[in-house]
């Protein structure tokens, strides 16, 4: 296959970046993305010029290291995966492929394709835990959990944090993510000593990163390599009004 | 910041100011519509024009009006300030168009609002304003002539319709013998002048078809900002949403406008 890109050059988070149009020749159609840009990288290594930067990590699909913003998608045109596992099949021969990073100003670029994603960081730090006693290792499904709940839990725990919802979201909104630590840990037993806290933390936090509304458009939810739903959104909505009207316990109960 | 506050500056908040106003919104939607099928009783307006006092005349309705304008700019205002702060979550943006499957109406909520405002301040001139022009002014200035409707108590026909001519005038209802006599301001006859143009008509149509589009997203994502989101009722929720927020209620609205211009 022989492609032409269009990739995103950008020093560093200070300078302003370009589109650098370069040839991807003679590229095997099952080659993974990352892969490709391997190829495309030693030539330029070759070349003396410098390779394009890109986040990757465990290649899988599983540690939320890749982004790539490709052709219009987060992790390109496939659904439910991540760049890593896009494979050069899925484009067509003599095709053109815009690689841009994720634009938020919540995740500002590090250098070319790869941004700083530590505000997910900061906001999982916020309340994304739960309390354990130390002492006696506890016998294993000692605390009995109806199966639905735990499927549903296991389901929003299953975010590796890649940013493709935000990417993906017109607003740059991270509520998506947000929603997924905060519903993975509130539907469970273990959660509930920070559950109210706990969701007004990490909304708070969220806020202060500068990312934007939802406006429960579903691009998120459509983009998310791990299929998190966007019900994960309302249950955070649900719980953090409770948390903010109903409840008796204000934010930094717990968080300090 | 006071706790009250926090809650409705942090960007949940707001939301669910958003989904709060639109809601209320939809509400009035409902409201409005049955009042105005008064339009197609074929009686030379007498429901429709008594309909139009009973609304800006009775107090609780009145109060509900209020609520109701000061939801029309909050619900702007939101809207704005929330736009602008996503706008500043994504200072550069992408340069390839997005393909990410979502709906139309849900990118394009802005838009459609800022069509249906632009309607709501045309709409409120021609109806609201001018219905009220007289109280405004405190003089018997009557942009909107009055009518005089004669029914027959007995057999509830309607027995004359006069255009009075331009006087000092109240709305009033009285009764000699068998004979009910109604005097009010005629609006519907407003309404007839307004809907024989048929750019007006367009407009209209137009402005309702933002409505439809509009609801068909807001409706259920208001209840999604709620945090409703329950398996069971989520289907409802989109269900009504779907077919009475963005079919029925649009086109009832629809009708009155086309159906003046063609058949009346």
């Amino acid at each position: 296959m022989n492609l032409t890109l269009k990739v995103w050059r950008q020093k560093n988070a200070q300078t302003s970046g370009k589109f650098v149009t370069y040839k991807a020749e003679s590229i095997s159609e099952d080659m993974s993305f990352l892969e490709m840009l391997d190829v495309v990288n030693e030539s330029l290594t070759k070349k003396g010029e410098e390779p394009i930067y890109f986040d990757h990590d465990c290649r899988e699909g599983i540690c939320g290291m890749c982004s790539l913003y490709i052709n219009g998608r987060p992790h390109g045109p496939k659904r439910a995966i991540t760049t890593c596992q896009l494979h050069m099949r899925s484009f067509k021969d003599g095709e053109t492929i815009t690689i841009e990073p994720w634009r938020a100003a919540a995740f500002p670029v590090i250098k070319d394709l790869a941004v700083d994603r530590s505000a997910f960081d900061r906001i999982q730090q916020a309340g994304g835990y739960v309390s354990i006693n130390t002492g006696g290792v506890p016998d294993a499904n000692e605390i009995p959990i109806p199966k639905v709940i735990a499927d549903e839990a296991f389901n929003s725990a299953t975010c590796i944090g890649c940013g493709a919802c935000v990417a993906a979201c017109k607003n740059a909104s991270a509520m998506l993510f947000v929603s997924a630590k905060v519903s993975q840990l509130g539907m469970l037993p273990q959660g509930q000593p920070e559950r109210w806290s706990r969701v007004q933390s990490m909304v708070a936090q969220m806020d202060e990163e500068g990312f934007g509304n939802c406006t429960n458009t579903g691009a998120c939810e459509a983009e998310c390599p791990k299929e998190i739903s966007l019900t994960n959104i309302g249950r955070m909505n649900n719980d953090f009004f409770s948390a903010k009207l109903f409840r008796e316990e204000g934010v930094h109960d717990h968080a300090q | 910041m006071s706790e009250f506050k926090q809650t409705f500056n942090s960007s949940l908040g707001k939301k669910l100011i958003m989904a709060l106003t639109g809601l209320f919104l939809c509400t009035f939607l409902i409201v409005h519509l049955s009042g105005n099928l008064a339009l197609f009783k074929h009686d030379n307006g007498q429901a429709f024009n008594a309909y139009a006092n009973f609304m800006t005349h009775f107090p609780p309705i009145r109060v509900v009006s209020y609520l109701l304008y000061l939801s029309i700019l909050v619900h702007t205002i939101y809207a704005i300030v929330l736009t602008v702060s996503n706008r500043k979550a994504r200072p550069i943006g992408y340069a390839s168009a997005t393909k990410s499957p979502v709906s139309w109406s849900s990118k394009n909520m802005g838009l459609l609002g800022s069509i249906l405002l632009l309607f709501i301040v045309i709409h409120m001139k021609d109806f609201w304003f001018k219905y009220h022009q007289d109280d405004f002014a405190g003089k018997s200035t009557n942009v909107i002539p009055f009518k005089e409707y004669k029914t027959d108590l007995v057999t509830g026909k309607q027995l004359s319709a006069r255009d009075l001519p331009p006087g000092d005038y109240k709305y009033a209802i009285y009764t000699e013998g068998s004979v009910e006599t109604m005097v009010a301001k005629d609006l519907n006859q407003t309404v007839e002048v307004a809907f024989k143009q048929w750019w007006y008509v367009a407009f209209y149509v137009i402005a309702l078809g933002a409505l439809s589009f509009h609801l068909l997203h807001g409706f259920q994502s208001a209840f999604h900002t709620l945090g409703w989101v329950h398996r069971k009722y989520k289907p409802i929720i989109y269900f009504i949403g779907t077919w009475l927020f963005a079919v029925i209620i649009p086109l009832g609205f629809a009708a009155m406008p086309v159906i003046y211009f063609f058949c009346r």
